[in-house]
């Protein structure tokens, strides 16, 4: 079975290469030798891990050569947790991580599991794409903007005293360093991809100094990039626009807490947490994780959980290690899946009952399409893989999906 | 009187203004590059993070003009089977503009990234208002240094084998300082600068280059025989400096002579200093002993950012679209630019590729006496590459 996708991966390559202009491989059939991708898994709390089974299954049904190695990080279970060393090594060594949601205990002191994973990679900037999904119903529609979030400093510093009793001083700290390096990765995402506006959202009209200074290096990062627009816009009034007219946004960069409400209220706006998948990137090393921050605990094993947001995770993740044949495989699936999963489903139903399709995938034929959405979900992609897996690898063009995500 | 002479003085230098064009162009096109470099003079030292995200870094890629679009092109396919983690930023300048704008987008660009590869750009406007575009580049982004490795391929028959010469070049003054004007008709004077500070800047930039790459010897190129305050000052310079490194040896050597020595007996250099003109001179003697312009790569280098291209500076506008210019000068460059990104295994892979095709294989281009397409190199560079690619990021 590997052996066929390998094969199709050589010949989709060629197709690829086709793609890009210069088609001077026509004789050329190189083969791409066996080997594998690592990447590493922490499944988080909550509904975590059975999300990442579901992202798993869907991962080898697309037949890419990817080893997981799966370790369990969780503050609330802390006596199972794996060593946050051990973990930070993994991914430094597979340079690519998938991550699930890690709860953080409101009581206790010192930085949580996520904020040491966070500093130990330096995972300095979080990649929100807001994008609505055809098929999910929600009040505004075809959104498509990017939210980038410092996370190493600002008010997630983990410094907090209480100087006398009744009175606590929390540390929100910005550095020009950190504010350079993230305006510059704004404006980097912005010109990789094609987009026209930087938005940076601040509260430089209170906090003077602070957020005064990340503005101003906003500023000058602009003047490096005369082809984008640069505007700002304070946090409170950004909100309530994110609501009304969201439209208006295209790259969004902020500190670290304005990023994860911002975060949390624009993945409102697409279908919530199950939908929205993120990235946090340091200069080596990517963890993709789902961008609104829920571990949906009160849904563990009812099967009710939305995997989409770790599915897009995986199908970014694959096209970030250059499996890109796979990734726009995985990401075709999620557009006709989520899109039009009935239709799906119906297909597939047919087809088993002329006998193509096997009874292990299908059970007894029925109930399949009105079931709990991760299960549902899941089938659903069980049985698009199984009526085009092998096939329909490269009908025309992109994937809808990969071209807005990964559009190079 | 003194009004007549006034008048008069005023008329002659309208006459000047309104005839000589060289003097118009040499005030305002002296002042156009003025406001640009004090412009940017402030920006050249301050450096920028990386563009370096989960692995994969952005590199500017100026195509260029002649065959510079082809091979840039052959470049980024190979990049993409080889699943290099390297994004292409690429920016296109039109030749035959006279408006410095798409220059000054490639210069912001590589500002932003550190990192570019670029083929030769042309500079079709005859305007001196319109800077030299490769010039310009070197200049703006401080590239003070280009350092040239020229080497000899086993698989190509020249006159000279096992010549292994690295040519360390000034890049950003000497006879290239762009101050020419024409100071009464018929008379034309070009300035040619050198100064302590870069001079001394290169020389410890060659002798660290030799210490680091475990080279034995360094010779400056000069003409201090004739010019003797500003090749003097290179020279006494380098000698200067060449005290600090007492492990390596030091000579000079007159330019002229060295084109003799280097067409008789190149074995004898080993890392050559030189200044901007003789540097050309003299890498365009070594390319032509070992098999031509097609084969070698160049980087420039800077504080902070790094420029990689073919070798000789040639377009190469009349093989453009023929499928005949030989892509290894440009697949060098590549590899100069996998090493500086310290992307080691994808450099040593493409490396073995190309000294394979070239050595082993055979497959030429008719500039260095083969038959081969352009295209044949290329497709035999992916099939040696085929047997080293490893699926994903690899570092």
């Amino acid at each position: 079975m590997s052996m066929l996708f390998l094969h199709l991966s050589n010949n989709s390559m060629l197709g690829l290469m086709k793609e890009t202009g210069h088609s001077i491989l026509q004789q050329v059939t190189p083969t791409i030798p066996e080997g594998k991708i690592g990447c590493t898994i922490i499944p988080g709390d909550g509904i975590g891990p059975e999300m990442m089974q579901c992202m798993q299954e869907v991962v080898e049904a697309t037949g890419a050569p990817v080893d997981f190695e799966t370790f369990f990080l969780s503050d609330i279970q802390y006596r199972l947790s794996a060593k946050i060393d051990d973990v930070v090594a993994s991914v430094k060594k597979n340079a690519v991580c998938i991550k699930g949601i890690l709860s953080s205990p409101v009581s206790g002191e010192g930085g949580s599991l996520n904020y040491q994973f966070r500093q130990k990679l330096d995972l300095f900037a979080n990649v929100v794409h807001i994008i609505s999904i055809p098929g999910v119903p929600t009040r505004h529609k075809e959104l498509d903007f990017i939210i980038i979030r410092e996370q190493t400093e600002g008010e997630f510093s983990s410094m907090e005293h209480e100087t006398v009793p009744g009175v606590v001083e929390c540390y929100k700290i910005v550095t020009e360093e950190k504010s350079r390096r993230i305006a510059k990765f704004a404006f980097d995402y912005a010109t990789g991809r094609g987009r026209k506006k930087v938005t940076a959202v601040h509260k430089a009209n209170i906090m003077k100094l602070g957020d005064g200074l990340f503005l101003n290096c906003c500023k000058e990062m602009a003047s490096l990039y005369p082809k984008i627009k640069f505007e700002n816009m304070i946090i409170d009034n950004c909100t309530m626009q994110l609501a009304s007219n969201p439209h208006q946004f295209d790259v969004m960069v902020m500190g670290n807490l304005y990023g994860s409400i911002v975060d949390n209220v624009s993945s409102g706006l697409v279908g919530g947490a199950g939908i929205v998948a993120g990235a946090s990137y340091s200069a080596n090393t990517v963890v993709f994780e789902p961008g609104a921050r829920h571990t949906y605990s009160e849904a563990v094993g009812k099967e009710i959980a939305n995997p989409t947001a770790h599915i897009v995770c995986a199908a970014k993740m694959l096209h970030h290690v250059n499996l890109k044949v796979h990734a726009r495989k995985l990401f075709r699936a999620i557009d006709k899946v989520i899109g039009d999963g009935k239709k799906v489903v119906s297909t597939a139903r047919t087809i088993y009952r002329n006998g193509g399709l096997s009874r292990l995938l299908f059970g007894d034929g029925g109930g399949l399409c009105g079931g709990p959405p991760a299960r549902s979900i899941l089938i659903k992609f069980h049985c698009w893989f199984a009526i085009h897996g092998a096939q329909a690898v490269f009908p025309t063009g992109l994937p809808r999906l990969c071209s807005v995500v990964c559009p190079h | 009187m003194a009004a007549v002479s006034r008048i008069q003085l005023q008329k002659c230098l309208q006459n000047i203004w309104s005839t000589n064009s060289s003097l118009k162009t040499l005030l305002c096109g002296s002042s156009v590059s003025g406001e640009y470099q004090r412009r940017w003079a402030s920006q050249a030292k301050v450096k920028y993070p990386k563009a370096k995200y989960g692995g994969r870094s952005t590199v500017t890629l100026l195509p260029g003009g002649g065959i510079g679009p082809e091979l840039t092109g052959y470049v980024k396919e190979i990049f993409l089977y080889a699943g290099v983690p390297v994004v292409f930023e690429e920016v296109k300048i039109d030749p035959s503009s006279d408006s410095n704008e798409d220059l000054e987008n490639a210069i912001t660009s590589i500002r932003r990234n550190g990192v570019g590869l670029k083929g030769n750009i042309e500079t079709r406007s005859l305007s001196t208002s319109v800077m030299s575009r490769n010039v310009a580049l070197r200049n703006e982004l401080d590239l003070f240094v280009n350092v040239f490795h020229c080497y000899s391929f086993t698989g190509i028959q020249s006159r000279h084998q096992n010549v292994d010469i690295y040519v360390i070049r000034q890049n950003t003054e000497g006879e290239y300082a762009m101050a020419e004007h024409e100071s009464v008709p018929g008379v034309v004077e070009c300035l040619k600068i050198i100064t302590r500070e870069k001079a001394e800047r290169l020389a410890h930039y060659a002798f660290n280059f030799a210490r680091k790459n475990g080279r034995k010897k360094v010779t400056t190129v000069h003409k201090a025989n004739i010019m003797k305050l500003s090749d003097g000052l290179f020279l006494e310079v380098s000698r200067e400096v060449a005290k600090h490194y007492p492990e390596i040896e030091h000579n000079d050597m007159i330019i002229d002579n060295c084109c003799m020595q280097l067409v008789s007996k190149p074995s004898q250099f080993d890392v050559m200093l030189t200044t901007n003109l003789y540097g050309t001179i003299v890498s365009n003697v070594i390319c032509g002993l070992i098999g031509g312009a097609g084969l070698l790569s160049g980087g420039n280098y800077g504080d902070h950012y790094a420029v990689f291209e073919p070798g000789t500076r040639n377009t190469g506008t009349a093989i453009a679209g023929k499928n005949v210019a030989n892509p290894i000068s440009m697949l060098n460059g590549a590899v100069d630019l996998l090493n500086h990104l310290e992307l080691d295994h994808h450099a040593r892979i493409l490396r073995d590729a190309i000294m394979k095709t070239v050595n082993e294989d055979q497959i030429h281009t008719p500039d260095v006496g083969g038959s081969a397409t352009s295209t044949d190199v290329v497709e035999n560079v992916l099939k040696h590459l085929a047997q080293n690619v490893k699926p994903g990021l690899v570092f």
